[in-house]
């Protein structure tokens, strides 16, 4: 009996402890509405609020897969008030926050699931908002499941600041126009600044730039790179999507699997350099991989957008490369970019003036993404805003030890064409990857590794051939 | 015989009490197989958000399978992860279970090692494959311990080279399962008469002796049951290898176990493939089972 009664007891301690855990995190979003009614005066008056006009829902359901957009959202939209964790009102509208992870595509399932049942579902269940990755942007834009930029009322004149390759990604086969993005995503060239002084005598960016200007010449800079104990990137992987934001055809033509001639310059080029040991094959996030955030990793550079650089490589950590302001930015070989988030609206959604209004107050308010920039450290979708900060002498970058990589950023973009996608990307990239790494570490011959490359695809894609 | 009555009027009961289980099976058994076998002669898959059939196609989705001939080199990998994980775990089963169950011995703790030794199997096999993943990562906690030692100069890639990649599952599912081979074992050993190993001592026969002529033919139902149930544990084997290898079966795939690659056409819910793929794995498992089933278990003594 005794024991059963202590059983009793730690059942409920522990299912206390848990419940505790989550009352912290409903105390979050009451630490934001601070900053939110700061936010609140410095524009008030700024935007035009159209909402109650027409007949509007009164649930604006938001999918999203981490709390990044939930955040700027918080932080910037100036008519929404947090409620919890997961819900918040704008005006007399509710907001509800479905976020789901993304590993293992489980967003994509989950959003997947919900968008079929879109016709049925009832006037509050369906989804308003969702949010995509480039990686799969055109498997949601090219359907009929998300709505037109142009039927939410807003025009080509609201957007013309935007940067041309955000929009590029979310235009459907048709040319139109089906999501927008707050933030680009312009990658440069990260180097480790004690160690281009060390090889290359300088670590300013204009001479480092000189090292690493195009393909050959880095290949070049890799050699006496590994002379000096370095490896110039941590994996073959790193410099992908370098080549991969250059390609001039899509993955898929006509149903068949294309590979690009710039992608097999990849493969033959970062093949050059695993076997000469100038780069290792760490998978990108695993440890090995990360080793080159602190010095003793020798690794030379990284290529990546802001967010890797700010969020991704141990900034925070005593030591790290980042932490001791240790890096520098370049544009190195060719522009590219990574990441990004795109706000859709959902085919069949009854809060076309609210989405207008969240979507142009986030990606076309001057005002309000100059804030982005400053609080978040996000490269926003607006050139003009972003040509303007990159000339400010004010805003500096501590991990790139003082420099204001912003220029960078800006000239990385100006030549980028996405007009290349196609729905299929996600899975040829990691299939691509996969088995060019097996072809790298001398476990398959080229042709194996392509044609494990192309089996990959089909099973992936099934309508796929080759 | 003279009770019949009463056995009919039990009877009843008898079936009523089957119920639950017929129920359970029939929901979550029968009529998912039976639509997996359905689904087979199918063409039907997601590209994107658009559905693609169901149209019917007969067999071509078998047809695919064999044509490409890649299955048999799966169902190959798995057999040879499972016997490189089944002959370490059943020899070391044996020997723990002899210990344990031996009176003479007199072992003490007994009752915390047989715990000790079933926990790896409490641990999820995904957490045990992360685990094992860091530990053998070419930075990892082994390389720098073999590089210590002076055993090696360069960081050994275990799993981008098949024999230490295959090792490794094989490895960590003998790890996990011995503790639950151990227990079945020791249970078998302990039902076998132990005036039986009175008798053999008495006439001199040596431990050895006595654990080969008298234990193992007597173990043999329990051997058969174990051997059937790891076969088809093998068969399915998974979780490991999928998280060990991100997916991929890496390298060249020479890890790709069957299950691993059904697990692919569920990407694009290609339940026509897939289902395919099933009904061969059934296929496969049935006539495993039965060649197990008549090899070793034509002991016809008693039921």
């Amino acid at each position: 009996m005794k024991k059963k009664w202590i059983g009793a007891l730690l059942c409920l301690s522990m299912s206390v402890s848990m419940l505790v855990g989550c009352g912290d995190d409903s105390g979050k979003p009451t630490s934001n509405n601070n900053n939110q009614e700061s936010t609140n005066k410095d524009n008030s008056g700024g935007d035009s609020k159209d909402s109650a006009e027409t007949e509007e829902g009164k649930v604006l359901n938001i999918y999203c897969w981490n709390e990044e957009f939930k955040s700027r959202i918080t932080d910037h939209y100036p008519d929404y008030k947090a409620v919890d964790a997961t819900s918040g009102t704008i005006g007399d509208i509710s907001v509800k926050w479905n976020i789901t992870p993304n590993e293992n595509s489980a967003y994509q399932n989950n959003l997947d699931d919900s968008l079929l049942k879109q016709a049925n579902a009832a006037t509050d269940d369906k989804i308003d908002i969702f949010l995509i990755e480039a990686d799969y942007a055109l498997k949601y834009v090219d359907s009929e499941y998300t709505m037109p930029i142009a039927d939410l009322g807003i025009t080509d004149e609201d957007l013309s600041s935007q940067y041309q390759f955000t929009k590029d990604v979310v235009t459907d086969s048709n040319g139109t126009l089906k999501g927008l993005s707050w933030q680009g995503a312009p990658g440069a060239l990260f180097y480790n600044r004690a160690a281009a002084k060390e090889v290359f005598g300088s670590d300013d960016p204009a001479d480092v730039q000189e090292y690493v200007k195009d393909w050959e010449t880095f290949a070049k800079s890799a050699k006496t790179l590994k002379d000096k104990g370095y490896n110039i990137m941590a994996y073959a992987n790193d410099s992908y999507r370098v080549y991969s934001n250059n390609v001039s055809s899509k993955w898929v033509v006509d149903g068949k699997i294309n590979i690009d001639d710039n992608l097999m310059k990849w493969v033959e080029d970062s093949k050059a350099l695993v076997d000469a040991g100038y780069t290792g094959s760490f998978d990108m996030w695993s440890d090995d991989w990360k080793k080159g955030f602190y010095p003793e990793g020798k690794i030379f550079c990284y290529f990546g957008p802001a967010w890797l650089i700010n969020f991704s490589m141990a900034a925070d950590t005593e030591g790290s490369i980042g932490y001791e302001g240790g890096w520098g930015a370049t544009e190195g070989p060719q522009g590219f970019f990574w990441g990004g988030t795109w706000i859709c609206a959902a085919a069949g959604t009854d809060n076309k003036s609210v989405i207008k209004d969240i979507m142009l107050t986030l990606t076309a308010n001057e005002e309000i993404m100059k804030d982005i920039v400053v609080d978040d450290d996000d490269f926003v979708n607006n050139k003009p805003v972003m040509e303007a900060m990159a000339e400010d002498k004010k805003y500096k970058s501590t991990i790139l030890g003082g420099q204001n990589p912003l220029g960078i950023y800006c000239k990385g973009v100006d030549n980028l064409n996405l007009g290349n996608l196609s729905a299929y990307d996600l899975g040829c990239t990691e299939e691509f990857q996969h088995s060019m790494k097996n072809y790298f570490e001398g476990n398959a011959t080229l042709d194996e590794a392509l044609d494990q490359f192309y089996k990959g695809v089909v099973e992936t894609y099934p309508d796929l051939t080759y | 015989m003279k009770n019949n009555a009463k056995a009919v009027k039990y009877n009843k009961w008898g079936y009523i009490f089957l119920i639950p289980f017929i129920v359970v099976y029939v929901v979550f058994q029968l009529i998912p197989m039976v639509t997996t076998i359905y689904n087979s002669f199918f063409e039907n898959y997601m590209s994107g958000l658009t559905k693609v059939g169901p149209n019917f196609v007969g067999l071509e989705n078998y047809v695919k399978l064999f044509s490409g001939g890649d299955i048999w080199i799966y169902a190959k990998n798995t057999l040879v992860i499972w016997i490189m994980c089944f002959v370490p775990q059943i020899l070391l089963s044996l020997l723990l279970g002899a210990w344990f169950s031996d009176v003479q011995l007199k072992l003490k703790g007994q009752a915390f090692f047989k715990t000790v030794i079933y926990l790896p199997n409490l641990i999820m096999a995904s957490a045990f494959a992360m685990l094992f993943f860091t530990l053998f990562s070419d930075g990892g906690p082994i390389n720098s311990l073999l590089m210590q030692i002076g055993f090696i100069d360069e960081p050994y890639k275990f799993l981008s080279n098949t024999g230490s990649a295959r090792g490794i599952i094989a490895f960590l599912n003998c790890l996990m399962w011995f503790g639950n081979t151990t227990i079945l074992l020791m249970a078998g050993m302990m039902g076998i008469d132990t005036s039986l190993f009175e008798a053999a001592e008495v006439d001199g026969a040596t431990s050895t002796q006595i654990f080969l002529h008298v234990t193992l033919p007597l173990l043999r139902p329990i051997l058969v049951y174990v051997l059937i149930t790891s076969l088809l544990g093998g068969l399915q084997l998974f979780d490991v290898p999928q998280i060990l290898t991100n997916g991929t079966g890496d390298p060249v795939r020479t890890t790709m176990t069957m299950v691993m690659f059904l697990n692919r056409h569920l990407y694009s819910k290609n339940y026509g493939m897939a289902g395919a793929l099933s009904v061969v794995l059934f296929i496969i498992t049935g006539i495993l089972s039965l060649i197990v089933f008549k090899v070793t278990g034509n002991d016809k003594r008693k039921g």
